[in-house]
């Protein structure tokens, strides 16, 4: 077992990449991710990690030298947020397309305009639908393990695709926690080595990012949403082999006092922690509420969900961004796409909470559920907003 | 290629669009783009073979033994830079299944 160590988050993450042993890093710094890639160029200049840390000029070019490095069969790492995954999205979608093996950090933060450098999921829902496994994460423990875990998936052949693991920018990339440290010997018996499915090289000649006649590119779009959606068993073993190791049990979707509540409030990331305060505060006043914490959310664990959410009365759902003209805020929509044909079905209420960096407070989100209680419609609504 | 494109299915498609047989563009017949074939007229041809140079496919090649030029319609798109080319109007452009 590690030692505990008493640790910025970003800091502790870096770590975790060079205990994965990683062959590359390509990444621009952007707040809040800069932690990240600060302490990995530190690493490597120091020779603690044999890397290649590449500075590039742009995030469109870190995403591109990541395509390279895994298409060549290098361990591949990045880090971003907001106008940087921006700024990357074209290439977020050629690399699972193409079925290349990596792991981001995405530090969560606004997108512009108004220029914010504050905490929301904005960002990652703009690349939502792009293929990649999206996992999140509650505090710096999880951060921390949730490296290991994604390089292990990521690689293994029977699944083949980046992931892409969501940390809330400064309330948990910049905070200090305990974190309990994994030793070598710990990564040697968990992450084996990387072995492609296929690569670039002189011996084996191929191709990779040819084009796609219209005769071809919807086989190959299904071919990747099945290769997507049967990652689970992978993903899931992946965290059971890391409960032997560590003590700690990781699952794609958790709850909080969830078992007999009527009313279920349901969120991904930090708030998570919050919210667990407030469900702790609403018990307390004798009031039915539990909470759903979502850790996976690509590939989305439909069966898991319908079975905790059908036994709810309302879910209030706690969105971190707002989907502009739609027809509700992006996670709202689909749960409610989720739940629409069962029979048994709960209210799902929106929450938008928490967007570009507004504090959300144990008292905020006891104000929310009483306020999606008493809704009279069931459109979206910003929470606190004034006017 | 194991099977022809459009006959393959989602099982049968290589993990993220890998090509894994070099060279296999070939295979691929863009002829089937063709709304107009150009028509070698064999006796007005002077054998200047500027259609060979200028054929941007590679599809039209002098066949020396038989002293005239040759196309290949499975990769001839029908661009009609040849007949456009040609000094002595001897390529013309005819719709195709005319």
């Amino acid at each position: 077992m590690g030692k505990k160590v008493g640790i910025e988050v970003s800091i502790a993450a870096a770590e975790a990449v060079g205990l994965c042993d990683v062959d590359v890093v390509a990444a621009y710094p952007i707040t809040p991710q800069t932690h990240v890639v600060e302490h990995l160029s530190e690493l490597v200049a120091s020779g603690d990690l044999d890397a290649e840390f590449v500075p590039v000029e742009s995030e469109h070019s870190a995403m591109s030298v990541c395509c390279g490095s895994s298409a060549v069969g290098a361990r591949t790492f990045t880090a971003t947020a907001a106008q940087g995954l921006a700024l990357m999205a074209e290439i977020v979608y050629i690399a699972s397309s193409m079925r290349l093996p990596m792991v981001m950090f995405l530090s969560n933060r606004a997108l512009s305009a108004p220029l914010s450098i504050w905490n929301d999921h904005s960002d990652t829902m703009m690349v939502r639908d792009s293929g990649w496994i999206q996992v999140f994460c509650e505090n710096g423990q999880e951060v921390y393990d949730a490296i290991f875990h994604s390089f292990r998936v990521s690689e293994d052949p029977k699944v083949s695709l980046p992931v892409m693991i969501n940390v809330d920018g400064f309330n948990l990339t910049h905070v200090i926690e305990p974190i309990e440290f994994w030793d070598k010997e710990m990564v040697k018996a968990y992450l084996p080595p990387f072995r492609p499915l296929s690569k670039l090289h002189p011996d084996k000649v191929l191709s990779m990012g040819a084009f796609g006649m219209p005769e071809i590119y919807a086989e190959q779009k299904q071919a990747h949403d099945v290769a997507l959606t049967s990652s689970t068993p992978v993903i899931l073993q992946g965290w059971d082999e890391m409960a032997k190791l560590t003590g700690r049990k990781y699952s794609a979707v958790e709850t909080y006092r969830a078992e007999d509540a009527e009313t279920l409030i349901f969120a991904m990331g930090s708030i998570c922690e919050t919210s667990t305060i407030a469900v702790d505060k609403m018990r307390e006043q004798g009031k039915s509420v539990g909470l759903v914490k979502l850790r996976l959310w690509r590939p989305l664990p439909m069966g898991d969900l319908r079975k905790l959410l059908a036994k709810a009365k309302d879910v209030v759902v706690l969105d971190r961004s707002i989907a502009l003209g739609a027809a509700n805020a992006p996670v709202t929509s689909e749960m409610r796409a989720l739940m629409y044909h069962e029979p048994q079905r709960p209210k799902i209420h929106c929450m938008i909470a928490g967007i570009g960096g507004r504090d959300v407070t144990p008292d905020d989100v006891v104000k929310m559920v009483n306020m999606a209680l008493s809704e009279k419609d069931y459109e979206y609504h910003i929470y606190g907003v004034r006017g | 290629m194991t099977k022809p494109m459009d006959e393959m299915t989602w099982q049968e498609v290589e993990p993220g669009g890998v090509i894994s047989e070099p060279g296999c563009a070939s295979s691929y017949h863009t002829g089937t783009w063709r709304s107009e074939k150009p028509i070698y007229k064999e006796e007005i041809c002077i054998r200047c073979q500027r259609c060979f140079i200028m054929c941007p496919d590679a599809s039209i090649t002098p066949d020396f033994e038989k002293n005239r030029m040759v196309w290949n319609y499975d990769y001839c798109k029908g661009c009609g830079i040849c007949a456009y080319e040609c000094p002595v109007n001897a390529i013309e452009m005819v719709q195709e299944g005319e």
